[in-house]
């Protein structure tokens, strides 16, 4: 009960920030969308570090160490650390500018006007929908699971732990269903999001990013004192686990092929749409010189703590045989088991899964309003009306992701999240070639966008239909679909007409 | 050897340097409690945002800025 109260808490004093900043609102579309360009370099960093961090970056973290060991960071976090920022430097500023120009809020609207065709917002538009949906399914369904696993009855050693509710909830033993939290979870996002759109969720984001990172901190610290500090944690910790060699079973450690065509998946997020709209948030050039300094370290601070955690839990005899994605829970209520701190770290996970909810949800809206709406559109529309069309599309979008996730709840759709970012990773060349080659034509660009769509689908069925999968011994298909959508990208240029002059002198 | 070419040298030094292939399988501790391979992708990170800082003080697009302020802003393609 007491947890309850201290989540609720949390979400309140996010919904009164977040509100707060309608009182800022201009109640233009431009404000709405990209929040008059004017968000300053501290929510920036903290926008889109915390867009980038999902709740895997604080419990899959800690439950990928458990299982494979140290490795994890190096291939999932400093990794990031290295490409995002390349991302950031190259594309984001680039795109920023040609956005701040042109007045574009998606990414469509650039890559119509840079290859002179509309086909390809209408080829483009479904493959980011559907890159994006399982990704917003993971964090409902993780906001579920987490407050169901929170408040459900729990038999340990010492007795038996009843749920929180009982008399509410018969049917769970107490727990918080999963309609109601995913409810609760959906409406607080669609709240602040609905009212100020990309300024609230700057202000949002910026909250929840600042109390995952000190939760993250704060639960090492707690949990390494209960273990009798950090150098008897470690001791305690299994030997396989303090390197990155693959054990004989496969199971702990990476192989040396994963490690390193591991590199491509980072290069997500440089065609990541919810990411491109944050860019366009931007005040100045001069506002992305922080993100670009701070997000490898801010990974640092993040990932070092869950990574410890859970490197330590291998020597833990209660942890043994624990699943990964619970780690970092159970951690917590056998070595804290205060109430107030569960509600807490609770908090802190959901501060992560929401930080990336809410620009994912204003995005979709962003795109169906721009990109399908309004363009081609003979009809004048006023700036009250866009609004209206945009707040109307991302009702109808959270309301659409809530009852999906209902349906899946059961399914294990976390595996669909390495095959989202792996599809938004392979398109990169895409972009890479709009604003760096002036020889990329459209031809090159169906090409690029067909090519990785038919690799992403031919990998997806091979692993059969989600899961970890790699080819040729350990590489992961990101980077084998980075190649095949690269090459076509070239091959489908030069075999074209080049652009014409006008759209040449427009971009370059 | 112009400025840009030295970044991309340097940024595949970097891609390279992320292998540590020597440090696969050393289970020493750094400060007792932080195994080496670990301690050692904590100093790459903050290498990472080092050689980001100087990238951006040597090769800044500094003409960018003013590029973006002088288009058409709403009229095309935007928001209408």
């Amino acid at each position: 009960m007491t947890t309850v109260v201290v989540i609720l808490i949390y979400l309140g004093v996010l919904l009164t920030l977040a509100l707060f900043s309608k009182t800022l609102f201009r109640g233009t579309s431009a404000d709405y969308f990209v929040a008059s360009h004017s968000i300053g370099p501290f929510m920036l960093l903290m926008s889109v570090f915390g867009t980038t961090m999902t709740a895997f970056a604080l419990v899959g973290s800690t439950g990928e160490a458990f299982e494979r060991g140290i490795g994890t960071y190096g291939l999932m976090a400093s990794s990031s650390g290295l490409i995002h920022a390349a991302c950031f430097l190259l594309i984001g500023i680039k795109l920023w500018a040609i956005g701040k120009r042109y007045g574009y809020v998606t990414q469509i609207q650039y890559f119509r006007a840079r290859f002179d065709s509309k086909g390809i917002g209408y080829l483009l538009f479904p493959i980011l929908v559907l890159l994006v949906v399982p990704y917003l399914l993971i964090g409902i369904i993780g906001t579920a699971k987490t407050i169901y696993g929170v408040t459900v009855k729990k038999v340990t050693p010492d007795g038996i732990t009843p749920g929180a509710f009982p008399e509410f909830f018969e049917s769970t033993n107490g727990a918080v269903p999963a309609w109601l939290s995913g409810l609760i979870i959906s409406l607080v996002v669609l709240t602040y999001i609905f009212a100020g759109g990309s300024r609230a969720t700057a202000w949002a984001n910026t909250f929840q990013t600042v109390f995952f990172m000190v939760m993250g901190v704060f639960v090492v610290y707690l949990v390494s004192d209960a273990l009798g500090g950090a150098n008897a944690a470690m001791e305690k910790a299994k030997d396989s686990h303090k390197v990155r060699t693959l054990s004989s079973d496969g199971h702990v450690g990476v192989s040396t092929l994963t490690f390193a065509s591991y590199m491509f998946i980072p290069l997500s997020v440089g065609m990541f749409p919810h990411l491109f709209q944050h860019w366009l948030t931007a005040k100045s050039a001069n506002t992305f010189k922080l993100t670009v300094v701070a997000h490898p370290i801010f990974i640092a601070i993040v990932w070092i703590p869950c990574v410890l955690l859970g490197t330590w839990a291998t020597g833990m005899p209660s942890m043994e045989g624990t699943k990964s994605a619970v780690v970092l829970a159970k951690m917590v209520s056998i070595l804290i088991e205060n109430p107030i701190i569960t509600g807490l770290v609770t908090a802190s996970i959901l501060a992560a899964i929401m930080s990336s909810l809410d620009s994912q949800f204003l995005c979709l809206g962003t795109m169906f309003t721009n990109d399908i709406v309004l363009f081609g559109s003979k009809k004048e529309y006023t700036d009250k009306q866009i609004l209206f069309i945009a707040r109307g599309f991302i009702v109808g979008i959270v309301a659409l992701v809530y009852f999906l996730a209902l349906l899946l709840i059961n399914k294990n759709v976390f595996d669909l999240a390495i095959w989202s970012f792996s599809g938004f990773a392979a398109l990169t060349p895409l972009v890479i070639a709009a604003l760096y080659w002036k020889r990329a034509t459209l031809i090159g660009a169906y090409s690029c966008i067909i090519a990785v769509f038919i690799s992403w689908i031919t990998f997806y069925a091979m692993s059969g239909f989600g899961g970890e999968f790699t080819v040729f011994g350990g590489i992961v298909p990101a980077a084998v679909m980075w190649f095949i959508g690269a090459a076509a990208m070239i091959i489908g240029s030069l075999v074209s007409q080049p652009p014409s002059e006008k759209t040449l002198a427009k971009f370059f | 050897m112009n400025k840009k070419g030295l970044i991309l040298i340097v940024f595949l030094v970097f891609v390279v340097l992320h292998q540590d292939f020597w440090n696969w399988d050393n289970s020493n501790l750094v400060l007792g409690f932080m195994p080496v391979g670990l301690f050692y992708h904590a100093c790459y990170s903050l290498a990472a945002a080092t050689f980001w800082a100087i990238v951006m003080k040597v090769a800044w697009p500094t003409e960018l800025e003013k590029w973006a302020a002088g288009g058409p802003g709403q009229d095309e393609g935007g928001s209408k």
